[in-house]
């Protein structure tokens, strides 16, 4: 019902909002005081409280890190949970100034439902998990034919998964639910055969399970996942500001600047360094910006940079221990790549 | 009549702002006029800013292509079908689930209605405590109490509990037979439909032959005889064109037959079992409001106990039961929105669904809204209907 209300509120707030003054999204966050950020409710690695209630995660690392830039502290963030179906009418709506939310990046999002996608945090790809205890025998996407499948509703997942059996000519059985706990409980009963998601949601997903021993994530990836953070269209100052975040956190692994370092870095006589960390005299990259000048210094204060978020979260750091591959600098093989910090 | 006209107070001829009729007018008209420029400018602010916000808007995304599958669909659906036909589908899931409801709801309404009301102390008591239970929990948690409770601890598709007549219960739902209706099995159709005729007509002549002399026909079995025996023989006689498809065991699940998924089964008997409680209560005020003399008067005529409920006792409660009952058809029916937690496929799960493929929040918003206005209005206009039939003539 809850996402009834979010869209019976958000037909209200476009109805409601003020329609002619429209207050550029940077002035309104430093008058409120903090970033309003919306999350998943409940995703390992990307967003997800801890014991202690406090959000982990990339996706919740990345709006302390744009919370840094604009405040100076990574603190000032606060989270708002929200269901796959939620999260566009909630960004719309004004509820949140961000959504980052393991959201694929599409063309019908960025256009229609009138979002800016500000860059891909997160390479992922679709995939499939089964129970290989009670379907041994099963090493193969394409052996699923005739299963029932496990999937979040309101999501590119559902969709990739009605085109990859169509193309296949495989038949399925969905069993669809709004809520990720709710689709994890019902595999975990044995409601359905196989599970689908991101993979690395599958990762994350297998170790809530009530033995994750016995689940095998199958080796196919169908479709292309790329997961960014996004922001309302119509207010390019702020749209900057995040996206500019993204490439700071990138530009500060490539510099090898780093959480721990980021006080000697500042001292560097590396001119790119310097610039990059708001040191070259009379500079205005941050201002231009909208920010303060030494705003890389706060993010990297605050989350670290882009390699020490994933790994902290996802990678060898996390019980996920998911290996970088495509996520790498492009330094590294990788697809990260920020453009030129000047 | 006449004496409250000399007193009503002639309007004061002296300012025309003093006339009442005048004000009220007035009045009237200024709520009107501002409510209808409230929904203008909440209207033109909401187009206003679609606008500035880049959000596409208007109905045309009804026609675009789903691209998303739904488990159960009583009309022909796929991913390459319509947003629009997603929407219908999810709205025949709503309108069988509530239904189907409505009428088991009913049914086991009035049992323990009048159960609450038996002479039997174990009977009152037992329908006591089940109405006090159903009542006072919420619906959602009777609907996870079946889902989670009772049908997913039901063994896996492979260790199938086998029921007589080819059926299976396992924790993916229940799998009975389905027929198969070869060549000439629309004889059989129009035996039924003219068994059926046949006993409406054997009742009605009997029903006027005891009115007329008081003799007695026994219409119960001549019905059952003619409405199973009629299409029996056209079965026989069309050289047996019925044929079955049983379900049978697959890699993963069962396979052929019928499935009713358990999504739908514990909905349909949570809305049933937790609407009945309140139906109980409503039958049984019902019938606690038919005066005790009547049933003594009816027991002085030598009538049976059975015979007093149903021809003097329920007839008369009825006009009771039938407006609030109502209001329990519409609850049920917009309770079964929460279908939405276990992921059945009704209304608000496959709008909130587009809703969000879309990116269309208020135009399906809207369309929900309207669709469960008008499905209420019309359970209305029907329990209207049959209440009219039902209420007490006055001569």
């Amino acid at each position: 019902m809850k996402h009834i209300a979010i869209g019976i509120l958000g037909a209200a707030a476009f109805g409601l909002m003020a329609s002619a003054a429209s207050a550029a999204t940077l002035d309104d966050v430093k008058a409120k005081g903090f970033i309003q950020c919306g999350v998943s409710t409940g995703l390992a690695g990307f967003s997800a409280p801890d014991d202690k209630g406090d959000w982990q995660g990339i996706d919740a690392d990345f709006c302390r890190a744009v919370a840094a830039a604009v405040f100076g502290d990574g603190t000032k963030v606060k989270f708002t949970p929200l269901s796959a179906k939620e999260r566009f009418t909630a960004l719309q709506s004004g509820e949140i100034d961000i959504l980052s939310r393991n959201t694929t990046w599409t063309i019908n999002r960025d256009t229609a439902l009138g979002l800016n996608f500000i860059g891909v945090t997160y390479f992922d790809g679709q995939g499939f998990m089964i129970n290989a205890k009670k379907l041994p025998g099963v090493n193969s996407a394409l052996q699923l034919s005739g299963a029932a499948v496990c999937v979040q509703s309101g999501t590119t997942t559902e969709l990739n998964l009605a085109d990859y059996f169509k193309s296949n000519k495989m038949e399925y059985n969905p069993v669809v639910f709004e809520k990720l706990e709710e689709v994890n409980a019902a595999y975990d009963a044995g409601r359905c055969d196989v599970y689908t998601t991101d993979q690395s949601g599958l990762y994350g997903i297998r170790l809530t399970l009530g033995s994750p021993a016995d689940h095998v994530v199958l080796p196919e990836i169908i479709s292309k996942e790329p997961l960014g953070p996004a922001v309302r269209q119509g207010d390019d100052q702020w749209y900057h500001i995040v996206k500019w975040t993204y490439f700071a956190l990138l530009q500060a692994e490539e510099l090898g600047i780093t959480k721990a370092n980021i006080d000697e870095m500042k001292a560097s006589d590396n001119p790119e360094i310097k610039r990059v960390l708001g040191e070259e005299a009379d500079t205005k990259i941050g201002t231009d910006l909208g920010v303060s000048n030494d705003w890389v210094v706060n993010i990297v204060k605050a989350v670290g940079n882009y390699g020490e978020m994933f790994e902290r979260n996802v990678g060898s750091g996390s019980p996920l221990k998911i290996a970088r591959g495509i996520n790498a600098l492009w330094t590294k093989g990788g697809l990260q790549y920020a453009p030129p910090i000047r | 009549m006449a004496s409250q006209e000399i007193l009503r107070e002639e309007p004061s001829r002296g300012s025309f702002i003093n006339d009442p009729k005048v004000r009220g007018i007035f009045f009237q008209a200024v709520v009107i006029i501002v409510l209808v420029a409230l929904v203008w400018w909440i209207v033109q602010n909401t187009i206003d800013n679609l606008t500035r916000l880049r959000i596409a808007s208007g109905f045309g995304f009804l026609r675009g292509r789903a691209g998303f599958d739904i488990s159960d669909s009583a009309i022909a659906y796929s991913s390459d079908s319509t947003y629009g036909r997603a929407i219908v589908v999810g709205f025949i899931n709503t309108l069988i689930v509530a239904a189907a409801g409505i009428v088991t709801a009913t049914f086991i309404g009035f049992i323990l209605g009048i159960g609450r009301l038996s002479h039997n102390w174990l009977i009152r008591k037992i329908c006591m405590v089940y109405v006090e239970v159903f009542r006072n929990i919420p619906p959602l948690l009777v609907i996870f109490f079946w889902y989670s409770g009772v049908l997913s601890v039901l063994p896996p598709p492979r260790e199938s509990i086998n029921l007589p007549f080819g059926s299976f219960l396992n924790q993916r739902g229940f799998y009975f037979l389905r027929p198969i209706w070869g060549e000439g099995s629309w004889l059989i159709l129009v035996a039924l439909l003219l068994g059926i005729a046949m006993a409406w007509f054997v009742a009605r002549k009997a029903h006027q032959r005891q009115m007329a002399t008081g003799q007695q026909f026994p219409v119960f079995w001549t019905s059952t005889a003619l409405i199973i025996g009629l299409p029996l023989l056209a079965y026989a006689l069309s050289g047996f064109p019925l044929s079955f498809d049983y379900p049978k065991q697959s890699t993963f699940n069962l396979t052929g037959g019928f499935q009713v998924k358990p999504e739908f089964l514990s909905l349909y008997l949570a809305l049933s079992f937790y609407t009945a409680a309140f139906i109980a209560e409503i039958v049984r005020a019902g019938i606690m409001g038919v005066s005790k003399g009547q049933t003594e008067a009816a027991g002085a005529l030598g009538l049976r106990p059975g015979s007093i409920l149903r021809l003097v006792v329920i007839p008369q409660a009825m006009r009771i039961v039938i407006p609030p009952l109502t209001s329990q058809y519409l609850n049920l029916t917009k309770n079964s929105s929460l279908a939405i937690a276990i992921g059945y496929p009704d209304l608000t799960a496959t709008t909130g669904t587009v809703l969000n493929q879309t990116g269309q929040a208020i135009e399906c918003v809207l369309i929900m809204m309207v669709v469960y206005l008008a499905l209420s209005l019309l359970t209305s206009a029907i329990m209207n209907v049959v209440n009219a039939r039902m209420a007490l003539v006055e001569r």
